[in-house]
C-alpha cells in the first residue's frame, strides 16, 4: 500500500505544480487585493477581478449618421463599448463625444455619458452641414481617444419609410369605404345588425316624459377632438331631437368648456330641428369642472337630486364610470353606456341596463341615420376586419412553420 | 355658406393632419407644431367661457332661490377664493407652503381620494349584481371571475394545492387572463381602432356633421 501511494503522490506532484502555478496563485492575488478604491467615489468600493480585466483601450468601431424619419437635425452617433464596460469588469467610467465641424481639428467637448452607453442623439445640428464626432472612453487613470473619426450631414426626410404598412392600410380602407359609399348610393342594399343599447334609445325617452322626469346626459371627459366625444355628439343630437319632441328635459354636465359649447349648439339645433326652439335653456348644457372627482360628486349630485329616468354615459370614462353607473342604479335610472375605454366596459356592463362596446360606439352615428354615406363607412369597417382576420390567420401559419415554433411544439410533444 | 366653410376648414385641416403623419419634413413638423400651439390657445380661452357658464348658472340658481342655491353659494365663493389666492401670488403654483398649494393639498386632494375610495364599495355592489348566476353566460362569467379572484390570492393555491400545477388556480386564473381574455381584447381593439379610422374619414370628408350641431 506504500509503495503505491509513494508512486501516487510523486505522479501527481507535477501537475499539481502547475496547478497551483496557474489557477491557485491569481485567486491567491485575488483574494489578497479583491478591490480597488474608487478614485471618483471616495467611500465606495468598486469590486473588479483586476487579474482578470482587459487592459483599457478606446471605444470600437465609431458610426454617424443622419436620424432616419425626422424633420433634420439630428445625428445619431453609436460606437462598440470599451474594453472592461461589460457590466462585469466596471473599469470604464463613461465616454466623452467631442463635436467638430472640420473632419482633423476644432473638436469640442459635446457631452458625457455613463458606462454602459453605445450612443448619442445630437439634436444641436444645422441641416446640411457637415458635422464630425470622436468618442473618447474614460478610466479611473486615463482618458483613451478612438483613433476613428466619423462625420454625418443631417438632412430632413419627406416620406417616414417606418409608416409604409400604416399608409397602405389607409388606402385600401379609405378606397373601400368610398367603393361603398357609391354602391349604397346606387341603391345597394347594406344590412346593419341589430344594436339595443341603441334601439333602446326612443324607449327610454318615453319613459322619461311619462314619469316626467329629466334626462341626464354625461358626454365623458374626453377633449372635442377624442372621435369617442365626437360619436358622443352624434348620440347626443338624436336624443335631443326626440327630447324636444316628447316635450322632456335633457340635462348635460360637461368637463370641458370647447365640449360644452359643441354641446350646446347640438342641443339647441336638435331643438329647432324639432320645432320647438323656445324650449332649449342653455343652463341645461353647463360646465362643471375639469377636475375628474369634483366633476363625479357634481355629477352624482344632480342624479340624486334631479332623479333623472335615464342616464346616458356616452364618450371617454376612466375610474369614475362605476361611480357614476352606481348612483345611477341607485336613483333608479334606466343606464345606456358607450365608450371605446376597454378597461371601464366591463364597470359599464356590470351596471348599466345597455352598453355600447367600442365599435357600436362609433356605428351609432350610422345606425341612428340609415344614410348610405353612413352606412358604406361601416361596410369599409367590416372589410377592415376581415383584412385583419386574414392578416391575423397569416400569422398563425407563418409562426407555425417558423423554426421557434417547430421546436415548442416538439418540446410540447416529447417533453423537452 | 355657415356649413360650407366649417366644413371646408375641417377637410383642409383633416387632409393636412394626414398628410404630415407621413411627412417628417422640417415644414410639415412646423406647421404640425404651430396647429398644435394653437389649440392649446384656443382650449385656455374657451376655459373662459366654462367658467362664464358656471357663474351664469350658479348665480341663476341664488337668485331664483331654487333648492340647492345654498351650495351654489359655496361654489362661487369657492370659485372666487381660489382665484383671488392664485393671481394674489406670483408664486401661488409652485410654493408649496402657500395658502393656495395648502388648500390643494389638505382638502381637495383629500376629498377627491376620498371620492375614489368609494369605488371599492361600488364595485362590490356592481359584482354583487353581475354575478348572478341567472343565464349559462352569466354563470361562465361568476365561475371565470372566483377562479380569477381565488387565483390572486394565497387562499386560491391552499385550496387547490393537491392538484397537479396545471389545475391550480392560481394557473387557471393566468391561463384565463393570458388567452381567452387578451384574445377578446385584441377583438375590441381592432373593431374600436377600425371605428376611429371609420369616424374620422366620415368627418374629414363631411358625411358626419353632427359637431356643427343639429346633423340630419
Amino acid at each position: 500500500m506504500g509503495p503505491i501511494l509513494k508512486r501516487f503522490f510523486l505522479d501527481l506532484s507535477f501537475p499539481l505544480l502547475i496547478f497551483s502555478v496557474l489557477i491557485v496563485k491569481p485567486c491567491v492575488a485575488v483574494d489578497r487585493k479583491p478591490t480597488i478604491k474608487d478614485p471618483e467615489s471616495p467611500g465606495d468600493y468598486v469590486f473588479r477581478y483586476k487579474t482578470l480585466a482587459p487592459d483599457p483601450g478606446p471605444p470600437g468601431r465609431l458610426i454617424a449618421a443622419d436620424a432616419p424619419n425626422d424633420a433634420g437635425g439630428t445625428i445619431i452617433v453609436s460606437w462598440g463599448k470599451a474594453p472592461g464596460d461589460n457590466g462585469i469588469f466596471d473599469t470604464v467610467k463613461g465616454y466623452i463625444v467631442y463635436r467638430s465641424e472640420a473632419p482633423d481639428t476644432g473638436f469640442s467637448m459635446l457631452t458625457r455619458l455613463p458606462a454602459g452607453s453605445g450612443s448619442y442623439s445630437d439634436a444641436s445640428p444645422e441641416n446640411g452641414r457637415s458635422y464630425y464626432y470622436r468618442v473618447a472612453s474614460i478610466y479611473a487613470d486615463d482618458t483613451l481617444m478612438a483613433a476613428e473619426t466619423a462625420g454625418a450631414i443631417p438632412r430632413t426626410q419627406f416620406f417616414h419609410t417606418r409608416r409604409i404598412l400604416v399608409l397602405l392600410f389607409m388606402l385600401f380602407f379609405s378606397g373601400a369605404a368610398i367603393f361603398l359609399i357609391s354602391h349604397s348610393k346606387k341603391g345597394g342594399d347594406l344590412y346593419i345588425r341589430p344594436i339595443a343599447g341603441i334601439d333602446a334609445v326612443d324607449e327610454a325617452i318615453g319613459r322619461a316624459t311619462e314619469m316626467g322626469r329629466p334626462i341626464l346626459f354625461v358626454p365623458g371627459l374626453g377633449e372635442a377632438s377624442r372621435v369617442a366625444t365626437i360619436a358622443a355628439f352624434t348620440i347626443l343630437g338624436r336624443v335631443a331631437r326626440k327630447v324636444a319632441e316628447y316635450q322632456t328635459r335633457i340635462i348635460v354636465p360637461n368637463y370641458d368648456p370647447v365640449v360644452m359649447t359643441i354641446c350646446q349648439e347640438v342641443v339647441k339645433e336638435a331643438y329647432a330641428a324639432a320645432g320647438r326652439p323656445e324650449a332649449f335653456d342653455v343652463k341645461d348644457v353647463y360646465f362643471v369642472t375639469q377636475d375628474q372627482f369634483p366633476y363625479t360628486a357634481s355629477v352624482n349630485g344632480t342624479m340624486l337630486r334631479e332623479r333623472p329616468a335615464t342616464n346616458f354615459y356616452m364618450g371617454m370614462f376612466y375610474a369614475e364610470s362605476l361611480i357614476l353607473a352606481e348612483t345611477g342604479f341607485v336613483a333608479g335610472s334606466i343606464q345606456i353606456a358607450g365608450t371605446d375605454q376597454l378597461i371601464q366596459i366591463p364597470f359599464f356592463i356590470a351596471s348599466c341596463d345597455y352598453t355600447l362596446m367600442g365599435e357600436e360606439l362609433y356605428a351609432a352615428s350610422a345606425y341612428l341615420s340609415r344614410e348610405p354615406q353612413q352606412l358604406g363607412t361601416l361596410k369599409a369597417q367590416d372589410w377592415g376586419k376581415v383584412a385583419a382576420i386574414l392578416l391575423t390567420g397569416a400569422g398563425i401559419i407563418a409562426y407555425l412553420f417558423s423554426r421557434g415554433a417547430g421546436d415548442a411544439l416538439k418540446a410540447w410533444v416529447i417533453g423537452g | 355658406m355657415r356649413r360650407e366653410v366649417p366644413l371646408t376648414i375641417v377637410f383642409i385641416c383633416g387632409a393636412f393632419m394626414a398628410f404630415q403623419y407621413f411627412v417628417p419634413h422640417y415644414a410639415s413638423a412646423t406647421v404640425y407644431e404651430y396647429a398644435l400651439n394653437w389649440t392649446t390657445i384656443i382650449s385656455i380661452f374657451t376655459l373662459a367661457v366654462g367658467i362664464g357658464s358656471l357663474v351664469n348658472l350658479h348665480s341663476d340658481r341664488i337668485a331664483r332661490r331654487k333648492p340647492t342655491w345654498r351650495y351654489s353659494i359655496v361654489t362661487l365663493a369657492a370659485l372666487a377664493f381660489m382665484t383671488i389666492l392664485g393671481v394674489s401670488s406670483p408664486d401661488a403654483l409652485s410654493n408649496p407652503t402657500g395658502l393656495f398649494m395648502k388648500v390643494y393639498f389638505y382638502i381637495l386632494s383629500p376629498v377627491q381620494a376620498t371620492m375614489f375610495a368609494l369605488l371599492a364599495f361600488f364595485i362590490a355592489s356592481a359584482a354583487y349584481r353581475a354575478f348572478r348566476a341567472k343565464t349559462l353566460l352569466a354563470t361562465l362569467l361568476l365561475l371565470s371571475a372566483v377562479i380569477v379572484m381565488l387565483g390572486r390570492v394565497w387562499v386560491g393555491d391552499m385550496l387547490t394545492g393537491w392538484l397537479p400545477e396545471g389545475l391550480r388556480f392560481s394557473y387557471v386564473a393566468n391561463y384565463i387572463l393570458d388567452f381567452p381574455n387578451t384574445a377578446a381584447k385584441q377583438a375590441i381593439y381592432i373593431g374600436v381602432g377600425l371605428g376611429v379610422a371609420g369616424t374620422t374619414l366620415k368627418i374629414i370628408l363631411g358625411i358626419e356633421r353632427t359637431w356643427l350641431g343639429g346633423g340630419k
